[in-house]
């Protein structure tokens, strides 16, 4: 039984969904600037500065497990991460796959380290640093939580306050150079947010598995919508939500950790994304691209019945099967999705063209022969090409384009090959 | 006083490291002007666009934008950038990418207000792409994505414009909407200078044309400057027959205009 | 053997098993691939120990090993929906499946000899307690498997050698002399995920990464030559091991980490040292071919209009200190004559200014 009156609980969901706000906003300029991994190697990199902030808390007898100071910490070597990558790849021929490599690994192996040498001294178990590992949002207090609203907070502040300059930076940033905006700046900025939204998630999800948070809501939102503003809140909205789902589920049960429950959450709306997202979703292209083919397959059935139609003008005269046949595109199926449709009509074993079916045939072989004639005039083809091209066209081409074709060619009587182009439908 | 010309470059050299792009390019472009500049790949076309609007760094020598650092004047300049320069998949539509156009400037960091969306919309109406106003980028062709960077140019209400290859990949109909879109430009006093690719159509297009190999060839007036002798220098003996064919265009082209 | 030697042994043997692959992520820029596949075989590393109740035998590092190969197709999968691009295809797929491993952990880690720190940074030292016997000899069985292991990729390599320099250097050559590059491909994603499956139980998911990719950058900061470059990334590698060891033994921290830790000394000093792409030695350079551009663009402006030292500073916005001492450097080496229009380029001069340009 969830209980969200339990005040443990209530701090896990608001934490997790304070952090999933943040992380799913700026996860969102990260993904399209296809800094995706930047977040994974920086939350690695953070890792020694946690250790470090705790060394050099208990060194100066303050309160080692302060989270500002272990933030402040966590930011300092992420930092000092991505500066490494960036002079990596400046100076050197390494690559910036590699140099995020060569950052996560070594900052991380620093970090388990120093994480060792701790656990020696038996400080670990009360700090809790290994929380930072894989998330234990079971261990966030209303003072790390009101940390983290007040850091979120100013980020998201910003994030408000420059949106139109980090639009505009990550989608053309010469142009914003030419408008006189301050790049450099910007993009130092951005990457401090990233930063912060990264380290600000270490103590929930861990740093093993921060980069998660940053980058699937953005992929996830990024299917709904194609406008950068609506994208930011979409994926404020799953970060939040996957990250109070995930937090409850892993506060439900003992031995599961916070980071990996949400980061299957998020997955899990990524997949949905993906798959049924409308416009963009996976599933309905592939509807789609289903429904085309039997439109097709229908349309060149209708076609086809026109066409032995034209051999003795006899356009609704039942046809047998096995001409059909001959000719191409009879199946079975094709037929039963005609006849459904009202378009053709069965009898025995032959088949006819019904009012309806007339109409739409008609319709297709004019835009067989309209596009044929077009491309023979305008571009000069060779007669074999055009009936190929036409072929696909004449299921692809709107009315509208249709009719301003037509027009230009001063309505024709007859295609290239000398067939009549019909005009409606025979009595 | 009369207006001081729109692009003064001094003495300008560019390197990356120090492998040299432009070398010791010194040239003034003159106002209300359709400019090309051509040359070979790795001729430093784009780059001298780019030392133009400052966005490289110098090793020597120095750019006046009408007569001023371009800090002082970017406000009345426009800039065109390559159409491979962007990710076409980001999130955003026509509008907001015209929209752009408007951040330069001051105090436009609230919001658009509506005076920058009609100048939007209108920039939008003159490349006559209203009906895809609201469309994601990514679903536009290459010619309507070339109109969209125009358009946003456009809104900048700039008096010189410097477009890299605007030519480049777009469709026919689109190419001559871009040439007419340049001569009302220029019927309105404005300068506009293009990377150019297409040595066939620079006599027909523009005004004024800067050779550039790295050094600067010649720059000037097209019928003084695009010779065979000017082309060859510039080209070296690499492209013989696109020479030949420039050289042919040119006749014609001077023929009509004699003729006509 | 002593327990100190077993440790070295293992870790340098991983080290070794990793570079070779490492090498190929490092030229063919897939670095991050490695990355994902070290972290996404844990669900497959769990479940096979599940089934089999035991770490490193030879079911575990083929199952495990194929969860890698599932790992790039869906990765690959994932990007040729082209509704993601490949980065954020790499950061969606592989912490989805680590973290189902991490969830395996948590849940089963009372039943079988698999926790969460060894999830992390590995046990290297248990490596000296786990036997196995061997006719009348007990040997140790992790240094045994990732012998086994370098082994297996050093023959792979040797036997795909011309396919995979072909693919790395040229994948349009490849494809046009009919190597596919998708085999290719896969047999060096194969190899990856066999390595960081052996690898695991010693140096943990995260760590291997270190393993993979640090050896192999910091060697090809050293060379251009792909057989110098595998012999030297196994070189750093097992040095990087042995002394992170060293380094372990002394401060009394994990094994692994001082381990990855060292790997990035050496690449640090690579960084520094090395000399065509190390900081010092490309600082020199720099300066030596900033004084010739210089040398070089001064005579380029004399060419187009002769002048004296004043004139040259004004025109190319540079101080006149500079300009002075170029112009010192050109007189004293005869590359200007000096006339009463002003000074310009001797013969000498121009052969210099065509040699920098050349460059």
């Amino acid at each position: 039984m969830i209980d969200f009156f339990d005040p443990t609980l209530r701090n896990v969901a608001l934490g997790s969904g304070v952090l999933g706000v943040i992380a799913g906003a700026l996860g969102c300029f990260a993904v399209l600037r296809r800094q995706s991994l930047l977040g994974d190697a920086l939350a690695h990199a953070a890792l020694p500065g946690v250790c470090l902030a705790f060394l050099f808390g208990t060194h100066m007898g303050l309160d080692p497990k302060q989270p500002l100071l272990l933030l402040g910490g966590a930011l300092v070597t992420a930092w000092i991460g991505t500066m490494l990558v960036l002079a990596m790849t400046r100076t050197t021929r390494i690559k910036e796959d590699a140099a995020l490599g060569i950052v996560l690994s070594v900052f991380f192996g620093a970090g388990i380290v120093l994480l060792t040498l701790l656990q020696k001294g038996g400080a670990t178990n009360q700090a809790g640093l290994d929380r930072f590992l894989f998330g234990q949002a079971a261990s966030l207090l209303p003072r790390d939580i009101a940390t983290m609203a007040i850091l979120g907070g100013a980020v998201l502040l910003t994030l408000f306050f420059y949106f139109k300059d980090f639009q505009v930076l990550v989608f053309d940033s010469a142009y914003a150079r030419s408008l006189g905006l301050p790049v450099r700046r910007l993009e130092i900025l951005l990457t401090s947010l990233i930063v912060v939204a990264v380290v600000v998630g270490l103590q929930t999800v861990g740093v093993v598995l921060m980069a998660a948070l940053i980058v699937a809501p953005a992929a996830a939102a990024r299917q709904w919508t194609d406008r950068l503003g609506v994208m930011v809140l979409l994926a404020s909205g799953f970060g939040a939500l996957s990250g109070v789902a995930g937090a409850t589920i892993s506060a439900t049960k003992r031995r599961l950790p916070t980071g990996p429950t949400i980061v299957l959450a998020v997955s899990a709306l990524v997949l949905i994304s993906l798959l049924f997202a409308p416009r963009r979703g996976i599933v309905w292209a592939a509807f789609r691209r289903v429904r085309t083919r039997r439109r097709v397959r229908l349309e060149n059935l209708l076609k086809d019945l026109w066409r032995l139609g034209e051999l003795d003008s006899r356009f609704d005269a039942l046809r047998a099967i096995t001409d059909l046949m001959a000719v191409r595109s009879a199946l079975p199926a094709t037929m039963r999705h005609a006849r459904n449709a009202g378009l053709v009509a069965v009898e025995g074993t032959g088949i006819r063209l019904t009012k309806a079916g007339l109409v739409r045939a008609a319709a297709i072989v004019r835009n067989h022969r309209i596009w044929e004639l077009y491309l023979s005039r305008r571009l000069d083809l060779a007669d074999d090409h055009l009936h190929r091209d036409a072929e696909e066209m004449e299921h692809a081409l709107d009315s509208e384009v249709m009719e301003a074709i037509d027009r230009a060619l001063g309505r024709p009587t007859t295609d290239p090959h000398g067939r009549p182009i019909p005009r409606g439908v025979p009595a | 006083m009369s207006e001081p010309a729109p692009v003064e470059v001094h003495d300008v050299t560019v390197a990356y490291h120090t492998k040299p792009v432009l070398w010791d390019v010194d040239l003034t472009l003159p106002g209300g002007k359709l400019v090309a500049i051509v040359g070979p790949n790795g001729a430093g076309k784009s780059t001298l666009l780019k030392a133009i609007l400052n966005l490289v760094p110098l090793s020597s020598g120095y750019v006046r934008v009408f007569g001023k650092p371009y800090n002082e004047m970017r406000q009345r300049v426009a800039y065109v950038p390559q159409r491979e320069s962007v990710d076409w998949d980001f999130p955003a539509s026509v509008l907001d990418v015209v929209l752009m156009g408007r951040y330069g400037r001051p105090g436009w960091f609230r919001r658009p207000r509506a005076a920058d969306r009609a100048r939007a919309e209108e920039a939008i109406d003159r490349v006559d792409m209203t009906a895809y106003r609201d469309r994601q980028i990514s679903r536009l062709s290459g010619g309507q994505q070339q109109r969209t960077f125009l358009a946003r140019a456009l809104a900048q209400d700039a008096d010189l414009y410097l477009m890299d290859e605007p030519f480049a990949g777009v469709d026919a109909l689109t190419e001559r909407a871009i040439v007419a879109l340049l001569r009302e430009l220029r019927k309105n006093g404005r300068t506009v200078v293009c990377v150019h690719h297409d040595l066939q159509t620079v006599p027909e297009y523009f005004d004024w044309v800067t050779l550039l190999n790295m050094r600067l060839v010649r720059s000037g007036p097209v019928d003084e400057v695009f010779t065979a002798e000017n082309l060859h220098m510039t080209y070296g003996g690499r492209l013989a027959i696109l020479e030949r064919a420039a050289t042919d265009y040119l006749k014609d082209a001077r023929g009509a205009a004699r003729g006509g | 053997m002593s327990s100190h030697g077993i440790i070295i042994l293992t870790g340098v043997l991983a080290a070794a098993a990793c570079a070779l692959p490492g090498t190929f992520l490092v030229l063919r820029r897939m670095s991050l691939i490695g990355d994902a596949i070290s972290h996404a075989v844990l669900p497959g590393i769990v479940l096979a120990v599940l089934i089999t109740g035991e770490l490193n035998s030879w079911p575990v590092l083929v199952g495990a090993g194929a969860v890698g190969l599932l790992t790039v197709f869906l990765i690959e999968s994932l990007r040729n929906t082209r509704r993601v691009k490949e980065d954020a295809a790499i950061a969606i797929v592989f912490p989805a499946l680590f973290a189902l491993g991490v969830l395996m952990v948590a849940q089963f880690a009372s039943q079988k000899h698999i926790d969460q720190e060894c999830v992390l940074y590995g046990e290297i030292a248990y490596s000296r307690h786990d036997t196995i016997m061997m006719g009348a000899f007990e040997v140790a069985r992790a240094p045994l498997v990732l012998g086994a292991v370098a082994l297996f990729n050093l023959i792979l390599i040797l036997v795909f050698y011309k396919e995979l320099k072909v693919a790395t250097f040229d994948p349009a050559h490849a494809a046009a002399i009919g190597l596919s590059p998708v085999i290719v491909h896969y047999v060096l994603m194969g190899s990856v995920s066999l390595t960081t499956v052996a690898s695991f139980e010693s140096v943990g998911a995260i760590l291997v990464v270190a393993f993979l990719i640090v050896p192999a950058a910091a060697a090809h900061l050293w060379t251009d030559r792909l057989p110098v470059m595998l012999a030297l990334a196994v070189l750093i590698g097992g040095a990087g091991a042995a002394g992170g060891y060293w380094l372990a033994a002394d401060i009394g921290a994990s094994i692994a980490g001082c381990m990855a830790v060292m790997m990035g000394v050496l690449f640090a000093f690579s960084w520094l040292a090395a000399p065509r792409e190390g900081v010092l030695g490309r600082f020199i350079r720099l300066r030596r071919s900033r004084t010739r551009f210089a040398n070089a663009l001064v005579l380029e402006r004399l060419e187009h209009s002769p002048a004296d030292a004043a004139t040259l500073a004004t025109t190319l916005a540079w101080p006149r200190a500079k300009v002075d001492e170029i112009v010192g450097f050109l007189t004293r080496e005869e590359l200007v004559v000096v006339e009463p229009g002003g000074m310009r380029p001797s013969p000498r001069g121009a052969a210099y200014v065509r040699r920098v340009v050349s460059d």
